[in-house]
């Protein structure tokens, strides 16, 4: 993207989720980062939390709706939302206007910012048109694409599209690889040995790839992945894809300051 | 069939474990998945198909009682008869009567969903007569004196293994000693011992894949012929059809049927596709000399005006249950009743109840893969949802899942308070995790942690890390 297109910035409130803000930090900067290199103006929002699926996803709708208007207020002002995850992005954008069908003024409003939400890749492809971030990582990867992001906002090309431009590294495609790792947010919680079979799947899968590196858009399945491989003693270094475009890859997902 | 839904975790668990199993399921799920695409991808138009089976099932819909009345009035038409039931309890006391008033005492059985969701074997057999499935897969799992595992395949979850077993067991009656092992001598024994049952049965059911409107026929999709000689030896046709099978021309069933094989078993149309119009005609060959259509509503009146509509366009070819991660993993009897996967996770709880099968519609991670390849594109995720929704409205919900989700709520509808809070407990966390990166154990976490570690988090959540950063860069 040439610099005269990005003289006049575009404010983008990032919608962290609620998992990097307390799981990986470092995610949330690498978004910043990305979104800044790409002429972006970023803001965070101190008025948001989550964006309310563990509440819609176990039919509580009360709690759903205020979480969804909280998280409309704090984000309106803004030109763009762009979250690291596709499933809180599909949550803000295709979920929200769904649970206010009887309520005409809020339902305007979620509508209003489901127009300007983004899944971060989608939106530094679709919407910023960037083709080459220009980093570089030396490494065999495959990419897990997390459900919510492939089927409810058609992310596939994006990320691979950005891998591609990426110095040094090579992908080598999972079998299976849109297939859920059995994550599913309070899933897990509640089926654990159902979640934790789907997991091994994917470990299997992985393992089977060759690459020596998993990345994925969604935080939720990344820990999972991560836990998997580390408790069968895989040596598979897992990151989210936005650490690697930005060159922030420092300490792998459940990789402490021991080495492994 | 009783159902078995409420016991759903723990029937998982133990399925998790059976070796057989496992190995059965991971064999059928490569082949229905990859034949599938192979099928789809060779279509271009498959797409557009889907549209416009989507449109022709919803129009039917609309219009169910016209669409409905006019396939009974074809029928009779025909010479054939037309029987309503509300109830399972009613099309069983139908069929009973049929068949004591045809004098039978065997009954031939095509394979038929519907046929076990009103639980006909029983009340036959509780009856006195003697019914023998011919469909192979419904042969296998009535000598184990199982219900299916699978709407189009009945016996996947057995191995070849278990059933030459279980044809040594119950043939050596008919004088066969030798133990048949491979596909096709256990196909060839099985069609010898069925052939005495085709050539002797007095009444012969069969379910419907379509009702056409326009004719007057019931349509069936089968691969081994056997629907054929169940409908067509016997003196008496007996067909068992739920009200949603209905389309109102010849012309819509040939688009449904594009649809169904592709999306079920990857094949263009499957081996034999029967029309049965009113009994035999005076110069026919063959066929029955009674024809007997019973429709069943059992709820599905009810559905056509709630938000579960769209659930009646389901044509049953399977998909979702072949690309469905936790039906891959669990195996179809982990669902207790007579539907599995995706489908029966929304169909059992609207038929058994919601308190009874409230675990189908939580197992399932979301994740669309049953959506996306649904011929007839079905919500199915969005239905899921909504059961929840009941759910939680009826307070089925389990007390500790409730609670824990109050106490979450509560807090993150109060940013403030959600961000001390959860600054001060991650880096309690974060500390504790900080040199080895993962939990091998937490406390509330058992679940995850048995099979996984749990990842640390860092010392510092996101927000208080980037106030920090921006308090230090813009004082």
């Amino acid at each position: 993207m040439s610099n005269e297109e990005t003289k006049d910035k575009r404010r983008v409130g990032l919608f962290v989720t609620c998992l990097v803000d307390l799981w990986r930090p470092n995610v949330g900067f690498a978004a910043v980062k990305l979104l800044e290199d790409a002429g972006c103006k970023v803001e965070v929002p101190r008025a948001q939390t989550c964006c309310g699926q563990p509440a819609y996803n176990s039919g509580d709708l009360k709690d759903t709706e205020n979480i969804a208007r909280q998280v409309i207020a704090a984000f309106e002002q803004f030109d763009f939302v762009v979250a690291p995850s596709g499933s809180c992005a599909a949550m803000l954008k295709l979920h929200y206007p769904q649970l206010f069908a009887t309520d005409a003024r809020w339902q305007e409003r979620a509508q209003a910012l489901a127009e300007r939400c983004y899944e971060l890749v989608s939106f530094l492809t679709d919407v910023l048109g960037v083709d080459n971030i220009g980093a570089r990582f030396e490494r065999t990867v495959t990419y897990h694409d997390s459900c919510s992001g492939l089927r409810e906002l058609g992310i596939h090309a994006q990320p691979r599209r950005l891998l591609a431009g990426v110095t040094g590294l090579k992908l080598s495609e999972m079998d299976d690889a849109n297939v859920c790792c059995g994550f599913g947010g309070t899933f897990c919680v509640k089926y654990p040995d159902i979640s934790a079979r789907m997991v091994s799947d994917k470990q299997e899968n992985i393992k089977a790839s060759g690459a020596d590196t998993v990345l994925g858009g969604d935080l939720g399945c990344l820990l999972n992945i991560a836990g998997r491989l580390k408790r069968q003693g895989s040596a598979v270094k897992v990151y989210h894809v936005a650490e690697i475009l930005a060159e922030m890859a420092t300490f792998a997902i459940a990789e402490g300051e021991e080495p492994t | 069939m009783k159902s078995n839904a409420h016991a759903f975790k723990a029937r998982a668990t133990v399925a998790l474990q059976d070796i057989k199993l496992q190995k059965a399921l991971a064999n059928a799920k490569s082949g229905f998945v990859d034949k599938r695409l192979a099928a789809i991808d060779a279509l271009p138009e498959f797409e557009q198909l889907r549209e416009a089976a989507c449109e022709l099932k919803d129009h039917t819909l609309a219009h169910l009682d016209y669409y409905l009345e006019r396939f009974e009035s074809r029928v009779m038409a025909h010479g054939g008869h037309v029987h309503w039931a509300r109830s399972p309890a009613e099309a069983r006391a139908i069929v009973v009567d049929l068949c004591r008033r045809a004098n039978a005492r065997r009954i031939t059985k095509g394979k038929s969903m519907i046929g076990e969701e009103i639980a006909v074997n029983e009340a036959l057999e509780a009856a006195g007569f003697e019914v023998v499935e011919t469909d192979l897969g419904e042969y296998i799992i009535q000598l184990a004196k199982e219900p299916p595992s699978h709407i189009i395949a009945p016996a996947v979850h057995k191995t070849r293994d278990q059933i030459t077993e279980l044809f040594h067991d119950h043939h050596r009656k008919y004088g066969r000693e030798e133990r048949v092992t491979e596909i096709p001598d256990i196909v060839n024994e099985a069609r010898q011992v069925l052939r005495e049952a085709f050539l002797s049965a007095d009444v012969g059911i069969t379910g419907a894949n379509f009702l056409i409107a326009e004719t007057g026929s019931t349509v069936i999709v089968t691969n081994e012929g056997n629907g054929d000689l169940t409908n067509t030896l016997p003196r008496v046709h007996i067909v068992t059809a739920s009200i949603e099978k209905v389309v109102p021309t010849l012309e819509d069933v040939t688009t449904m049927l594009r649809l169904l094989a592709r999306s079920a078993t990857g094949q263009e149309m499957s081996s034999y596709t029967t029309f049965s119009t009113g009994p035999r005609r005076g110069d026919d060959l063959d066929g029955p000399q009674e024809f007997h259509v019973v429709l069943v509503d059992n709820g599905r009146s009810r559905m056509l005006g709630d938000e579960f509509r769209e659930m009646l366009r389901c044509i049953r070819c399977g998909a979702c249950l072949n690309h469905c991660p936790v039906y891959s993993a669990v195996g179809g009897h982990a669902y207790g009743w007579v539907y599995a996967g995706p489908m029966g996770s929304v169909l059992t709880p609207l038929m058994v109840g919601l308190a009874e099968a409230r675990n189908l519609p939580n197992a399932c991670t979301l994740n669309g893969r049953c959506q996306e390849v649904c011929p007839m594109n079905i919500p199915l995720p969005r239905m899921l949802r909504a059961l929840r929704v009941h759910e939680f409205e009826e307070r089925l919900t389990p007390l500790r899942m409730r609670w824990g989700l109050g106490v979450w709520a509560f807090l993150a509808k109060r940013p403030r308070l959600y961000h001390t809070a959860s600054a001060a407990a991650i880096r309690v966390l974060g500390a504790l995790g900080r040199k080895r990166g993962r939990f091998r154990y937490l406390p509330l976490a058992g679940g995850w942690t048995r099979a996984r570690d749990m990842p640390a988090p860092g010392l510092r959540t996101f927000q208080s890390a980037w106030r920090r950063a921006h308090r230090r860069q813009r004082p």
